[in-house]
This record gives structure tokens, sequence and C-alpha cells, in this order.
């Protein structure tokens, strides 16, 4: 082991936090009113716009064809527009982003359609307009299940951001890439994996327990 | 006073045209008890969801105290319609919400004033007599005590007219008796319409001043439900009251009574 093992992986852990945090709030900020709509224009729902609803979807799909480096690589341009440098921790945030909103949407979109129609319907014959009904019924109905959903989303970011590592951004990724594999140091190799998993079980615990805490809360037997 | 016209509705269906309703009309005073019977499929469910426009029917005019409600835009119609209350078999009550935010809700929708929320819902959460379940989730309640919220909640806004969707069809016979009862109590203390629309001959039998027959789409007797029971003329009226005494008929004979 050597002296500079700690001093990378922390330098390290805290980029991939930084990457995944910030491509989580941009990303979320894009995902989730792309969600709300195609959970709602979809065919009998309660702002029926099909052609809405096949276009955003079609574009969604495209997007999530197209494998992440491929897409850091085809952004390098518009990377530059944003940020003005298509390198770096923090330029990769605009292509991170651009491939997660749509994967957020879709798990958005997900939860959201799985409300009970009957709940809409009960809202519809007590005078509701579809803005309450998207804020007052479908979003508060559905929460466990957004934080279940959006906690997935959230780790594969954190698989985003390693893709991202390979092409310079920064990271762990990055870390275990040039370190580990490159100059054959097995130890930061390892301690970049182990920092991985221990950041992916933390999410993963604390989205389990947010989405217990409000379903023991609603479903608690007296 | 609600009035149905000549309404009709066709389904398109990929398997061919569905007629739910055919030229139905239908009038229903003020403060009565309207029932609407038929088997699965005869068209009941899509009757009583045009009178609110949950469901937009093809032809035909229906009108509540004289405001043609199919004319309405959809500021109007969300007006109306906080007006006429609601309830379903599957009581359709919020998860999120405690039994207190549940019959609130409507009055929150109107943005009307906490204090005020919370005077109301004590007074309708008392007259359902649910007050000691006002913090409870509906996860936690009877079925009989979640159709309660749902009737408090559809009573919120103070409603001339109340729809029952099937509101029975959920419950044992006891409980079905209890909220037939507390909707009897309604209509005369509130002078509230009531529609409901069952396939229990009992719910009929109990609380309707007025019935009418419905059978594939169509509206095939009607009457007082009295006379209607006295002298059934149409096959679906005279089934129903077939198999019920028919199951009493048995009931006799395994008792050993009847011989």
């Amino acid at each position: 082991m050597s002296d500079d093992l700690i001093e990378l992986l922390l330098v390290g852990l805290g980029q991939t936090i930084y990457m995944m945090a910030a491509t989580a709030i941009v990303s979320f900020i894009l995902g989730f009113p792309l969600g709300i709509i195609m959970a709602i224009t979809d065919k009998g729902n309660i702002w029926s716009h099909i052609k809405v609803n096949k276009t955003l979807g079609t574009i969604i799909n495209i997007i999530r064809s197209v494998p992440e480096i491929i897409l850091i690589v085809i952004l390098i341009p518009f990377t530059r527009l944003i940020m003005g440098t298509s390198l770096g921790t923090t330029a990769t945030i605009v292509p991170l982003s651009v491939g997660a909103a749509p994967y957020l949407a879709r798990i958005i979109e997900n939860s959201l359609r799985e409300v009970d129609k009957g709940k809409i319907e009960a809202a519809l014959s007590m005078g509701a307009n579809q803005f309450q009904i998207v804020t007052k019924v479908i979003i508060p109905e559905a929460l466990p299940s957004l934080i279940r959903g959006l906690t997935l989303g959230l780790i594969s970011i954190i698989g985003l951001t390693a893709i991202a590592g390979a092409t310079g951004a920064g990271g762990l990724g990055s870390y275990a890439i040039r370190f580990g594999y490159q100059r054959y140091r097995t130890d930061v190799l390892i301690g970049t994996v182990v920092l991985i998993i221990l950041l992916v079980q933390g999410i993963q615990y604390f989205g389990d327990s947010l989405a217990k805490y409000i379903n023991r809360k609603r479903y608690k037997y007296e | 006073m609600i009035d149905i016209s000549n309404l009709s509705k066709v389904y398109h269906t990929p398997y061919g045209k569905v007629t739910a309703l055919k030229d139905i009309n239908l009038s229903i005073e003020k403060g009565d008890i309207y029932g609407i019977i038929g088997f699965s499929g005869a068209g009941k469910s899509t009757l009583i969801r045009c009178l609110n426009r949950l469901e937009e029917p093809d032809t035909g005019k229906i009108t509540i105290e004289g405001l043609d409600i199919n004319s309405l835009d959809k500021k109007s119609l969300n007006k109306t319609r906080k007006k006429v209350g609601m309830i379903f078999q599957q009581f359709n009550l919020l998860d999120s919400r405690t039994v207190f935010d549940n019959v609130g809700f409507p009055l929150e929708l109107d943005k009307v004033p906490k204090k005020e929320i919370k005077e109301r819902v004590e007074e309708i959460l008392d007259l359902v007599e649910l007050t000691d379940k006002r913090n409870a989730y509906p996860s936690q309640l009877s079925g009989g005590q979640k159709q309660r919220v749902g009737i408090a909640r559809a009573l919120a806004n103070k409603p001339d007219i109340l729809l029952s969707d099937e509101a029975t069809s959920a419950l044992d016979p006891l409980t079905t008796y209890s909220i037939l009862e507390l909707l009897k109590d309604i209509n005369e203390k509130l002078n509230i319409t009531i529609v409901l629309i069952t396939h229990e001959l009992d719910v009929i039998k109990y609380i309707c001043k007025n019935t009418a027959v419905i059978e594939q789409g169509e509206i095939i007797e009607k009457g007082a439900t009295n006379d209607l029971f006295i002298n059934p003329k149409s096959v679906t009226l005279k089934k129903f009251i077939e198999i019920l005494s028919n199951f009493q008929e048995n009931g006799c004979y395994q008792g050993g009574d009847g011989i």
C-alpha cells in the first residue's frame, strides 16, 4: 500500500459524489416534468394528448438507445457551448444529465401510472382540475414508489459517472482505470470498488428506509 | 331536479360497437332516492357517470336544476361537480391522507380556509360516526368505515345530489344495512337527492322511493318501487325477484319448516 492511496480515493470519491449530485439534480429537474407529462398525456388520462405523448416517448427512446460513452462523444460540441469546455468533472455533468434525464422520466412515469384510476376519478368527481390532481392525488399517492424508483435512478447515475471517468472526467471510475488498470495499482482498484459498493449500499439503504417510513405511516395497523 | 332525455352512448371497441345506453328518458324529483337496477353490463354505471360527466354521452340532454350539464365548459363543470357528490364501490379514498384529510380534501380543492375546513369536517365526521377515527389512515379501516369516509367526503361540499355507484356492493349484508341507514338519514336530514345504481334487490327494496330497471342499455320499467315489486313486468326484474324468492324457499326446505 502506498502513501497516496487515501488521498487518491478521497479525491475520487469527492468527484464522484459531486458528479452524481449535480447530475441527479439537473436530470431530476428535466426528468420530473417530463415523467409527469408522459404519465398524464396517454390515452384515457387526465390530459390526453396522444401526439405529445408519442413524440416525447420517441425522443426518450432515441436518447436512451445511445450508450452513455457515445453520448458523451456526440455531445462534445453541445457541452462546449454550455460549459465552455468539454473536459473535466464539471463539464461531464452535461452529457450525464442528458443521458440520465430520460431514464428518470421513464421511472417517474411508471410510478405515477400505478396510481389507481378510481382515485383520480374520485378527485374529478369533486371538481378537481388537472393541476390539483397531479399535485394532490397522483404524486402523494405514488410517493413510496417514486422514492424507490429515484433510488434506482441515483444508483444508475453512479454507474454513468464511472463510465464518464473513462473519458477523463475524474471520479472513482477514472482512478480505477488510470491508476488501478493502467498503472497496475491493485490497491487503488480495490479501494475504488469498495467505495462504490459502500456508496451504492448507503443510497439504497437510505431510499428503502424513507419509502418504508412512509408506508409504515400509511399502512400501519393499530 | 334531474332530467335526462334521449340519452345514448355507444362504445367503439376493437370488437365492434357496444351500445351502452339507448334513448334513456328519466326524471328524478328533488329529495328522491332513485334506484337504478340491472345486471352486470346493463349500462347502469355508464348512466350514473354521465350525470357528472365522468362519461360523455353521444346524444341526449341532461339538466340538473335547469342547468344543461353537457354544454358546460370545464370551469363551470368543475363548479357543478362540487355540488354533486359521488361515492364508489371501491371507496377510492386517498391512502396518503388520514380520514380527516380525506374528508377535507374537496374543501382543500376549493381553497377553503383551514379553520372552516376543520369545523366542517368535524361536523360531518360526527354525522357518519367516525370522530374517533379522524387520524387513522384508510388502510386501517374496515370496508364499512371506508364507505362512511367516502360518504363524508362526498358531503363535505354540501351537495344537492349524491350519486352512489354500487356503494354497498363490496360490503357484507350487515354493513350494507348500516350504510343504507346512513344514506336514508342523510336524505331526510339534509334533503339531498340520492341516485344509486345497484345489482342488489335488497338495496332497492330498503331505501329507494322510485326505481328504474335497465336492461341492455334501455330503461324497460320505471315507477314507484312498491308498484314495481307488486307487479313486475320486465324480464330483468322478474328474474331478480325470482332469484330472491328461490333462495328463500330453499332455506325453508332445508330447515324443514316448509314441509
